[in-house]
């Protein structure tokens, strides 16, 4: 047991923490185009605080991978309250795709303006009928001459009215298995019939569209990997973002709010924080928090030694973070009690509404990436061994025999 | 950064389970707690060294850390073990080697030749009519749930927080039987019973409290750990509707929540116990943290996965019950949830009053 990073690492560190001192100031984040936002993540990659790993070639920093001073880097950005390197499913999926499974020469026109925010993507995977079960999705691609022609629809598709491009699964082999018949297919999204309806969602904003497709042409080049190796090359980095998705970083950051919220709202005179009942609950969440905490420091633990096992540690990521989460803004709002209704323009309105919005936005969370239920399922069929559901047509037939 | 068992820890952790499994099966455990006598199973377990783990090597022991005293606990919680490990191995020798005056004591323990009851809980929380009090030197009242039926020797908490070493013949002991057939727990009846003062340095008192919390949330790790993998394996061969009922999502997402929530608090007893070495201005909070989370999710994983095993969960004959009921135990005694999280709540001042 060794929990220390080290002199080098220290020294990392502390070189971080006085970068992030002096240049808060400048700090913008977001998903969004705009030239400050634009500005502070070419800063942040001239310093290797972002897009650390990706080649000089294609406009990162060029450092080899190092687990540990990624780790430093989303640690100290979460603790200071500094936006950190920009954050989109261009630069958190895509890039990685490209650079895993992309030509040079899609890595070299994409990777650079991907991951300095000149170039916003949207992924374009869920459809109405392919949720869960994505690999069935139907949005067809036919070639004519040097052009494939793309029809049908996406859903749950975020950004896509700011996206200049959609990296994009299609169905371009109908005879083959469902596996097998999927395309990825990158194209621009000003392309003659695509349109695009925002989806408004339960936290009142539309933080995600439907996107349809009627006779799309994309250049026949526009595809990652092989024509039908669409499933391998999505599933190339899909682990990737279930990890992001349960950060407990993320949940430390929220349960020190929610401690300065009981500290700060009041109940017949009393804090919230002397009062037992909230105290224990706080305290409950806290505790959850941790043991997601020396969980994760395992996972990294063995990505260092590669003796070690976390396989199952790594797998309840997802299902434990994002449900922890959904409790901890949960308990934020049971705290201010009526106040905890407040929304919109309500003057009352407490921490910008965060409290409510992120109550809902976590749900969504526990829905998307993979639903509790799929984690479910992944934990007891990878995990544990146990045989998966029979198919519909398998029960069918049984059905029919034991009659 | 090493965070997780070294390969010493990992042989450690293969012996103990190979002489439980093979000499404590389930059968043993039913003798033993029929008969209310653990000591063949203590021995078996001084010969393999554990009785000296956290002795100094001047006293015969080895003295290994709390780590590797939380991995023994574990197996013992995973094969529902009787034996006085938590007293005798863990709380007594970390309250002795705080002096010098009980080397002999010490060497005893770790030769498997004394058993040392521990007598902390009633300073902890007091119900009823418990507690005792210590008047010119000498002990009066009542201590409960004091581990260790066959104990030799006592190590008593009065109400001051001091600690005493209590011998046999000065004290009444009445057998108290618990739902935990596998613990053996009594009443000890003090009435100006001579007693010689080990500590009255609080922090020592701590100490013990503390590392007895971590091995009780260690026995739950163990011992959930087992019932899920009791669950997973009875529902792989359990056949309802012409399939095995682990092809059922409802079965199977029981299994997979208990795995979700009980594989962090793996990482989470690593993290308390090296803490409590380590980290000391942590320890405290942490390990509180630590026992309140596992019990939580030991209760949900001895209810589910009894519930996975249908009426037969139910059943003497599979034996399930030994293990719920260990699980049941450990969360109450030295604190339960409620009192351990309110006292993670005063350990980092969250209290404006």
């Amino acid at each position: 047991m060794d929990l220390s990073f080290g002199e080098e690492y220290e020294l990392f560190r502390k070189d971080l923490k006085a970068f992030i001192k002096q240049n808060r100031h400048e700090a913008l984040g977001g998903r969004l185009k705009s030239d400050k936002t634009d500005a502070w993540q070419k800063r942040l990659i001239e310093n290797g605080y972002t897009a650390r790993t990706i080649p000089k070639a294609y406009g990162g920093y060029g450092a080899t991978l190092d687990i540990v001073k990624s780790r430093i880097i989303a640690e100290e950005f979460a603790h200071a309250g500094v936006a950190g390197g920009m954050s989109n499913q261009g630069i958190s999926m895509l890039v990685p795709t490209l650079l895993e499974v992309g030509s040079e020469e899609q890595r070299l026109k994409f990777i650079q303006g991907t991951i300095e925010g000149k170039i916003i993507w949207c992924q374009g995977y869920s459809e109405p009928g392919a949720g869960s079960d994505l690999a069935s999705l139907r949005t067809s691609a036919v070639l004519d001459g040097d052009e494939w022609v793309v029809n049908g629809q996406k859903i749950w598709t975020s950004s896509a009215h700011i996206a200049d491009w959609i990296f994009c699964l299609v169905r371009t082999e109908p005879e083959a298995k469902k596996h097998h018949g999927i395309s990825f297919l990158l194209f621009k999204m000003d392309t003659p019939g695509i349109e695009i309806r925002p989806l408004v969602d339960m936290t009142g904003a539309a933080n995600f569209n439907e996107v349809f497709f009627t006779d799309v042409r994309v250049p026949k080049d526009q595809i990652v990997g092989k024509r039908g190796a669409g499933w391998m090359v999505a599933n190339a980095i899909l682990g990737h973002e279930r990890d992001m998705l349960g950060d407990p970083n993320g949940a430390l950051s929220r349960l020190n709010s929610l401690i300065t919220l009981a500290r700060s709202e009041s109940l017949n005179g009393d804090k919230l924080i002397d009062h037992p009942v909230y105290r224990d609950r706080l305290m409950k969440l806290q505790g959850r928090v941790m043991a997601m905490q020396y969980n994760d420091m395992r996972i990294l633990s063995s990505r260092l030694n590669p003796g070690q096992d976390a396989k199952i540690a790594r797998m309840i990521v997802k299902l434990q973070g994002t449900e922890l989460r959904h409790d901890i803004e949960g308990l934020g709002i049971d705290m201010m009690g009526e106040f905890g209704l407040c929304y919109g323009d309500n003057p009352d309105l407490r921490d910008n509404g965060a409290w409510q919005s992120q109550y809902m936005f976590q749900l969504g969370l526990i829905i998307g990436g993979g639903t509790s239920q799929i984690q479910k399922n992944i934990i007891s069929e990878r995990g544990l061994d146990m045989p998966r559901e029979p198919r519909a047509q398998q029960v069918k037939s049984q059905e029919a025999n034991s009659q | 950064m090493e965070f997780g068992l070294s390969e010493e820890q990992t042989l450690l952790q293969d012996s103990v389970q190979k002489f439980l499994s093979g000499e404590v099966a389930l059968d043993r455990v039913r003798e033993s707690t029929k008969n209310k006598n653990d000591k063949a199973i203590w021995q078996g377990l001084v010969d393999l060294g554990i009785s000296g783990m956290l002795i100094p090597e001047a006293q015969g022991g080895v003295a290994m850390g709390t780590l590797d005293a939380a991995i023994v606990a574990e197996q013992l919680g995973h094969h529902v073990t009787p034996s006085p490990f938590i007293s005798t191995a863990v709380i007594a020798p970390t309250i002795l080697s705080t002096t010098s005056t009980h080397n002999d004591l010490l060497a005893a323990i770790a030769l498997g030749e004394s058993r040392v009851g521990i007598a902390l809980g009633d300073s902890i929380a007091l119900r009823h009519d418990q507690g005792v009090k210590e008047d010119k030197g000498l002990l009066s009242g009542k201590a409960t749930f004091v581990l260790d039926t066959n104990a030799d020797v006592f190590l008593v908490a009065a109400q001051n927080k001091s600690i005493y070493l209590v011998e046999k013949d000065q004290l009444k002991i009445n057998n108290r039987t618990t739902i935990d057939l596998t613990r053996s727990t009594c009443e000890l009846l003090l009435d100006n019973s001579k007693a010689e003062l080990i500590t009255s340095d609080e922090s020592v008192y701590h100490q013990a409290i503390n590392i007895g919390r971590i091995m009780l949330a260690a026995d739950t790790l163990g011992a959930a750990q087992c019932m899920i993998d009791q669950a997973v394996s009875y529902a792989k061969e359990r056949e309802q509707f012409g399939r095995v009922i682990a092809s059922f999502q409802a079965v199977k997402h029981m299994c997979a929540e208990m795995t979700a929530g009980l594989e962090p608090c793996r990482a989470m007893v690593w993290y308390t116990s090296h803490a409590f070495d380590n980290l000391p201005n942590e320890s405290e909070m942490t390990t509180c943290h630590c026992k309140a989370h596992i019990s939580e999710i030991g209760k949900f994983v001895a209810k589910t996965s009894t519930e996975i095993h249908g009426g037969m969960g139910f059943t003497d004959l599979v034996g399930l019950h030994y293990w719920f009921k260990r699980i049941g135990f450990n969360r109450q005694l030295l604190g339960s949830p409620e009192m351990l999280r309110s006292e993670a709540a005063a350990l980092q001042g969250l209290r404006n009053v």
